[in-house]
């Protein structure tokens, strides 16, 4: 998985705030359904399964893919902000390898 | 050509009835269809949940009404729910009924989501009823459910 991953995050919230984060990355999600037209053969099943994010280690939101989730999967969700911290996104795919990125969040 | 050729052998009015016959049986295949459809989502639905029976009501599912492109159909959920520690929306599993895969996608939230709302983009076969099921802390069950009319399907082929 090479592509770096689009994520929108508050750089500052106050503390209780419900802040949204969306995310973004790019992934062909090959569902192993689309046959190879010179082989006649399944391409074989290729997504990203797995989307976690977590608050100073804590985890907020988890996703589990299956094939129906569109290409450069998109998420949304929202975070309640405890404190000031960091939040970590992590995305995995079938072959095991995975993406991550961090954002600082400041209280003010 | 062939079609042409059996006119002429069976004459006009055996092939009116030939082809009703044939139309009933294409009926009765698409309804097969349909029940094996049925089937495969009532698996993946036992799978999640076991055989319990969700409530309706507390889960909004926000979908085009109409889906140019099975691809990329974006999709919102959101369920009520005060998110505290003692009273959270754990896993809301979402459903397309006729996709090869029924199952889309299972968010887990926490108290820390603060609100159990979440946002995609899924992929549509056909025009279909999406389903989701919500299972609380306390381990009650909620269902929602949205018919989306789907032009260009988007499971390749």
């Amino acid at each position: 998985m090479a592509s770096k991953p689009r994520v929108k995050v508050p750089k500052s919230a106050k503390i209780g705030d419900m802040v949204e984060i969306k995310t973004l990355i790019s992934h062909k999600m090959e569902t192993g359904l689309r046959k190879d037209k010179k082989t006649g053969e399944n391409i074989p099943r290729m997504i990203i399964n797995s989307f976690v994010a977590k608050f100073n280690g804590k985890q907020v939101f988890k996703s589990t893919m299956y094939p129906a989730i569109s290409a450069n999967p998109y998420f949304a969700f929202f975070l309640k902000v405890p404190e000031a911290g960091e939040l970590e996104l992590t995305w995995t795919d079938d072959n095991g390898s995975s993406e991550s990125t961090t954002k600082k969040i400041a209280v003010s | 050509m062939t079609k042409r050729i059996q006119l002429k052998v069976i004459g006009r009015r055996d092939f009116v009835l030939g082809a009703s016959a044939a139309a009933a049986v294409t009926a009765l295949l698409s309804a097969t269809v349909d029940k094996a459809w049925a089937q495969k989502f009532d698996q993946a639905v036992m799978k999640a949940i076991g055989d319990a029976k969700p409530a309706e009501g507390r889960v909004t599912l926000e979908l085009p009404e109409i889906a140019e492109n099975g691809n990329t159909v974006p999709f919102s959920i959101s369920v009520e729910s005060p998110m505290t520690e003692k009273d959270y929306v754990k896993t809301v599993y979402v459903f397309a009924e006729k996709n090869p895969n029924p199952e889309v996608v299972e968010f887990n939230f926490s108290p820390l989501s603060g609100k159990a709302s979440a946002k995609s983009r899924m992929r549509l076969r056909t025009t279909q009823d999406i389903v989701a099921i919500a299972a609380m802390s306390g381990g009650e069950l909620f269902i929602g459910k949205r018919t989306v009319k789907v032009t260009i399907g988007g499971c390749g082929g």
